[in-house]
Order: structure tokens, then C-alpha cells, then sequence
């Protein structure tokens, strides 16, 4: 009776703190922005909440809409490449020797300890027409140039920087290097739980590893698959600092929009209606996860 | 990020002293009612300063440390929504604020600041006259002092561009630079300018002169590198544009890097700002700010602050003490002529303001 009583307090003492942070600082100011949605400026400073859907309809003018599709084809881009140079890598760090393996984790998390605005001001200075990218490749444009001349060939016409940054290209390689990490790390993990043994029948039953890795490997790793999309997609879809600095004439994307309605155009309604339909897309997308993951088997495969 | 952690920070110190401050409230609402000296005397010696980076003289805080015995808390805002934005919902504890010129009018319309007891800063005679006459913005100075001034105009690579650009011709409607020109991205800086260009107003915007500056704007479009925040003299330092949109203070600190960069305030006139000390509504310590801005119009604590930030000054009596470098420096204090053609921006009511984010939200969407 007394355990009972004991354990029932430890249950509270655990889960209280931790309920009450979320319901705090998550759920109750989720819900005023949420309202907010709902209302209409008054004045220069107030809010009136009065149900209307104006913002909701206003959102869905074209050239929002535009907008959505433009960053949901660039997240998707990224969660494209990122699953592309990802799988390989998580693939490697399994298959690595038992020693390196925590190194090469440590090296895929290491960037997190750099503050994201220091990694985008530092591939500035790598892709920018005098940056890093131009030089090196300027220099073997120069020696290639240097060694035709000798040779007896004309020499190359001068070096023309490459316009790598202020571009749609730019804004890619940034969502790509900033969310490469996150596709690892899950990919990593359902990989290592897989189980060799079958990897190693379908290689001795004469599957070559091309039809392995498809066969056996990406069917079993599929849930791993899954979360590591939806973890790269959800961030890139909201990205605003990539395409802010890094990005043309013609990168914005929606959170630049919804960044402007809270800032310059103080319109926090607005602002407040185009979040809750990115944190619809977001609901919508980890509802295709568990449509896709559904009937997997509880044997720890599954995620 | 940084700026929420040392927000962190300053609360977690502060508390101690948040709790000091409600007692003395207690106490003056007991024996003194009214906003008397008596209520101010007992005002602890803190005060909580919202600034601009780089924004301030290397020594200016410990000197007034030193002569007032007030321990000055100074935090960093990067633009002047992001100051409307925290004390649009009650101000977070802030006693000396320095909004641009167009926001002290939108947060004089929304409620937002103390008038200044004038009596209080016997300094304000330092200030040069016309920024106290010419201030459509605050008319009296009832709410505001100025602190610095700028101006727009064209920053540009002298190698590589013909003659003078003295026109916004070449930024707005000239395919000349093509690909090495960049704007401010701030829709109410950048329309205002292009109106201007068409020979209107900064403040004469209407719906149709927008739609007209969108089309110029369009048009341009494939001529433009980038749209920039606020480090146009980056993008032209590193030779990433010869031709930059940006603020005369912002280029003259670059062009003491690089002789072969220029400055120009074209010849349709440009926008003028006015960035101004005010103290918000709810400030806690409105005794001591009122002290501190009458420090920082001091001629010899302006002249140390200018030295730093390379800005042009107001202070007419701070600038009479600065070396002739700067006094002269044609690019922080343009010719007359045309700084009588440049004007200061109104704010243009809500309506104009969301025709602008709309319109620059077309503008960059394709």
C-alpha cells in the first residue's frame, strides 16, 4: 500500500514538471497565436479576435499559394539531395569499424555546435564570386591555361567567376548543408538495427549488392527512411535565414513572408494564419508517416 | 538566439532588483501620489538601455557610470520592427530606447512613449536648431531627441563605374550594371526611393504610384543581384556589386577599408533619417533616463560617441570638438544642396503599409 502510494507520487513528481513546461511555454502560447489567426488589427498594437476567416481566405490567394509550392518544392529538392548523400554516409558510419564509429557520428553532429548564422555567413565567404569556390577553382583554370600554352596550345580565355550565391542554387546547397545532419542521424540508426545476416544471405544466394541494397536493405530501413524525410522536409520548410542571406532576387520563401507580416507589415493575424497552414502541412506530413509505417511489424524493426 | 540568451541572463540578475523596484513603487504610491522628484529620488541607480549595435562610444557608459552613479544595462536590437515588435506587447522593461524617425511617429500614434520632461535635459540647447525646428515627425520634440542622422543615397565602386551615378536612374532603370547592382529589401525604403526617382514625395505614396514602382521594380529585376538587409557596404566591399542602395554613415566606415569606393546622394533627393533617444512607456527608471539623455547630449560625451560610430551628428556643440576629417568628410555630411532635397519619411498609415509588403511580396515571388 505504501509502495503503491509511493510510486503513484514518483509518477506525478516525473510527469508533472514536464506537462506543465509544455502546456507553459508550448501549448498555451501555440493557442494565442492560433487565435490570433482568427482575428483582425485594431489600432496599431491590438488584436481583435473576433472569428473571422479573412486571413485564411487571404492566404489562399494565388500568390501565397505560389509561394507555399515554391518552398515545398525546394524542401522537397533538399530532402531529396540530402537523402541521396545521406544514405550512403549513414551506410558507411554502420559499416565502419567499431572504433571510428562514434568519431564519425561526433563529425556529423560537430556543426551543430557552430551557431547556424556563423555556418551561413562562412559559405558567404566560399561561394561569393571572390570567395573560396571561384579561387580554387580559378587556380586550376590558370594552371590548366599555363600547361596548354606549354604544350603549344592557345591558352584558356581569362577565368569568369561563377555566380554561386544570391541564387535559387545557393539556397539548395544551404538547406542541403544545414539539414544534411538530420537525415544521418535517423538513417544511421535504423540502419545499425538492421540485421546483417539477412544482408549477408542475399549476397550469398547471388543477389549482387546493387539488388541487395534495394532488395533488402532500403525495404527493412524504410521506416528509418521515413523519419529522417520528415525530419529534414518539416525545418527546410521553414527555413527564412538560408533563403534570406544566401538567396536572389527571387528566393523568398513562405517564413520570409510570415517573418514580414510579424515585423514590417505588422500584421500579426496574418502572420498567424500562414504559420497554422504550414503547421498543417506539417500535421498533414507526419500523418503520411504513420499511413506509410502502418502494419509494420512490432519486432523492433519498426521505429 | 544570442539576443533571447542574454535576455536570459539579465532577468535571471535582475530579478533581486525587479522585486527592489516594485517596493520602492509601494512606498511612492504611499507617501507621494504623484509623479513628483520625491517618488524619482528613490529610483534605484540602474538603468536599462535598448541600442543599436555598435551604436554607442567606447567609454560613454562607464562615463556616465562615473558621473551620475548609474549602472547603465544596455541591450542590442537589430532593426526598428524588431523594437516595435517587443513593446508592441508592453514594454519588457526598457528606460532609454533609440527608434528611427518613422518609428517614433508610428509608436507616438500607438501609445508608446513618455513625453520628455524637456526642464530635465538643459543639454537639448546643444542640439543643432534645425533638428529640433524640422522634425515633422515629432513636431516640439515632444517625445524625442535626435541622436544621429543619415542619409540614403548610392554607394558604388569608382573603377568600375562611369563618371558619377548622381541619379537612382542607374539602380531603378538601367541595365548598364547589369548583375552588380543591389537595393535595400525593406519595401518602405526601397518604394519610397523609386516614387522619389519619378519626381514625387517619399511620403506621397498612394496605391497607384506603388503598382507603378512595383512595374519599374519588375522591370529591373533581372538586372538585380540581390535584395540586402543592411550590409549593402559588405556586398560592395567584397566586389560582389559595383552599385549599393545603403546609409552614408554605413558607407563611410568601409571607405576608410577601400580608396575605390564612393558615395553619392543622388540628384532627385534621397530619404533622411533621424535616429532619436526616447524613453518608452512603462520604463521603470524615467528619472535616470531622463539623466542619461541629457549626458549623451553633452558636447564631450557626443564627440567621444561620434568618434566611434562615424555617424553625423546633430549635436551642433559635440561637433564643433571633432577633429576636421570628419567635420569635412563630404560623405557624412553631404553637400546642402542636396540634403535639402532629401526628406523625412512619414509613417503612412496601415493600409499603406500592407499595400508594400503585398506588393514587394509579388515583386519577389517570381
Amino acid at each position: 500500500m505504501a509502495l503503491e502510494k509511493q510510486s503513484r507520487a514518483a509518477f506525478w513528481v516525473t510527469v508533472l514538471p514536464p506537462t506543465l513546461w509544455i502546456a507553459v511555454f508550448f501549448l498555451i502560447p501555440l493557442g494565442i497565436v492560433w487565435a490570433y489567426s482568427f482575428g483582425h488589427n485594431e489600432g496599431l498594437t491590438g488584436v481583435a479576435i473576433t472569428g473571422t476567416f479573412d486571413n485564411y481566405i487571404r492566404a489562399f490567394d494565388p500568390l501565397y499559394l505560389q509561394i507555399f509550392g515554391k518552398s515545398i518544392a525546394v524542401a522537397g529538392l533538399t530532402t531529396l539531395l540530402c537523402l541521396i548523400i545521406g544514405f550512403p554516409v549513414a551506410l558507411a558510419i554502420v559499416f565502419a569499424n567499431e572504433k571510428m564509429r562514434p568519431l564519425l557520428l561526433l563529425l556529423v553532429m560537430l556543426p551543430f555546435w557552430t551557431n547556424l548564422l556563423i555556418r551561413t555567413y562562412a559559405l558567404i565567404a566560399v561561394l561569393r564570386t571572390e570567395g573560396f569556390a571561384n579561387w580554387t577553382l580559378a587556380w586550376f583554370w590558370n594552371q590548366g591555361s599555363t600547361l596548354a600554352a606549354l604544350v603549344g596550345l592557345q591558352p584558356f580565355p581569362a577565368y569568369q567567376p561563377l555566380e554561386l550565391l544570391y541564387n535559387n542554387f545557393a539556397v539548395v546547397v544551404g538547406l542541403v548543408y544545414v539539414h544534411l545532419p538530420f537525415m544521418v542521424l535517423p538513417l544511421y540508426a535504423a540502419l545499425d538495427r538492421l540485421d546483417k545476416s539477412l544482408m549477408e544471405a542475399s549476397l550469398d544466394l547471388g543477389a549482387g549488392h546493387l539488388r541487395t541494397l534495394f532488395s533488402i536493405v532500403v525495404p527493412l530501413a524504410l521506416p528509418g527512411i521515413v523519419s529522417g524525410v520528415i525530419i529534414t522536409f518539416v525545418p527546410a520548410l521553414g527555413a527564412y535565414l538560408t533563403p534570406d542571406l544566401l538567396g536572389g532576387t527571387d528566393s523568398q520563401m513562405i517564413a520570409n513572408v510570415i517573418e514580414r507580416q510579424f515585423k514590417r507589415a505588422n500584421d500579426w493575424p496574418f502572420g498567424a494564419a500562414l504559420s497554422f497552414l504550414l503547421m498543417y502541412a506539417t500535421f498533414a506530413a507526419i500523418a503520411l508517416r504513420a499511413y506509410l509505417t502502418r502494419g509494420q511489424p512490432a519486432d523492433g524493426h519498426g521505429i | 538566439m544570442t539576443d533571447d540568451f542574454a535576455k536570459l541572463l539579465r532577468s535571471r540578475s535582475s530579478r533581486r532588483s525587479v522585486l527592489q523596484g516594485l517596493g520602492v513603487a509601494a512606498i511612492g504610491l504611499t507617501f507621494t501620489p504623484d509623479r513628483s522628484s520625491r517618488a524619482y529620488a528613490a529610483e534605484e541607480k540602474k538603468l536599462n538601455f535598448y541600442n543599436w549595435d555598435t551604436y554607442i562610444g567606447e567609454t560613454t557608459l562607464d562615463d556616465f557610470k562615473k558621473a551620475a552613479g548609474i549602472d547603465v544595462n544596455m541591450s542590442l536590437f537589430a532593426t526598428n520592427d524588431e523594437l516595435f515588435a517587443k513593446l508592441r506587447a508592453g514594454n519588457p522593461g526598457f528606460d532609454v530606447i533609440v527608434p528611427g524617425s518613422e518609428f517614433v511617429e508610428r509608436m507616438i500614434q500607438a501609445d508608446l512613449l513618455m513625453p520628455l520632461d524637456h526642464a530635465k535635459i538643459p543639454n537639448i540647447k546643444n542640439v543643432a536648431p534645425e533638428f529640433i525646428s524640422d522634425a515633422p515627425y515629432d513636431p516640439g520634440r515632444k517625445y524625442s531627441l535626435p541622436y544621429t542622422w543619415l542619409v540614403i543615397g548610392i554607394g558604388y565602386r569608382k573603377s568600375k563605374v562611369k563618371g558619377t551615378p548622381d541619379s537612382w536612374k542607374i539602380l531603378f532603370e538601367s541595365d548598364e550594371h547589369k548583375g552588380k547592382l543591389s537595393v535595400m529589401s525593406d519595401a518602405s525604403e526601397l518604394y519610397r526611393h523609386v516614387v522619389k526617382y519619378l519626381g514625387h514625395s517619399i511620403n506621397g505614396l498612394t496605391p497607384e504610384l506603388i503598382k507603378q514602382a512595383e512595374d519599374i521594380l519588375k522591370k529591373q529585376k533581372p538586372n538585380i543581384k540581390a535584395f540586402h538587409e543592411d550590409n549593402g557596404q559588405d556586398l560592395l566591399l567584397s566586389g560582389e556589386v559595383d552599385v549599393v542602395m545603403e546609409y552614408n554613415g554605413d558607407i563611410a566606415q568601409i571607405m576608410s577599408e577601400d580608396d575605390d569606393i564612393a558615395f553619392v546622394v543622388p540628384k532627385e533627393g534621397a530619404m533622411k533619417q533621424s535616429d532619436t533617444l526616447a524613453i518608452p512607456k512603462g520604463a521603470p527608471h524615467p528619472e535616470n533616463a531622463h539623466a542619461f539623455i541629457n549626458f549623451i547630449l553633452d558636447a564631450n560625451t557626443g564627440a567621444e560617441i561620434y568618434k566611434t560610430i562615424k555617424f553625423p551628428s546633430p549635436n551642433a556643440a559635440a561637433t564643433a570638438l571633432m577633429e576636421d576629417s570628419y567635420k569635412t568628410n563630404p560623405v557624412i555630411f553631404p553637400p546642402a544642396d542636396l540634403v535639402a532635397k532629401c526628406e523625412y519619411p512619414r509613417y503612412a498609415g496601415e493600409e499603406i503599409t500592407r499595400l508594400l509588403d503585398e506588393s514587394l511580396t509579388r515583386l519577389r515571388a517570381d
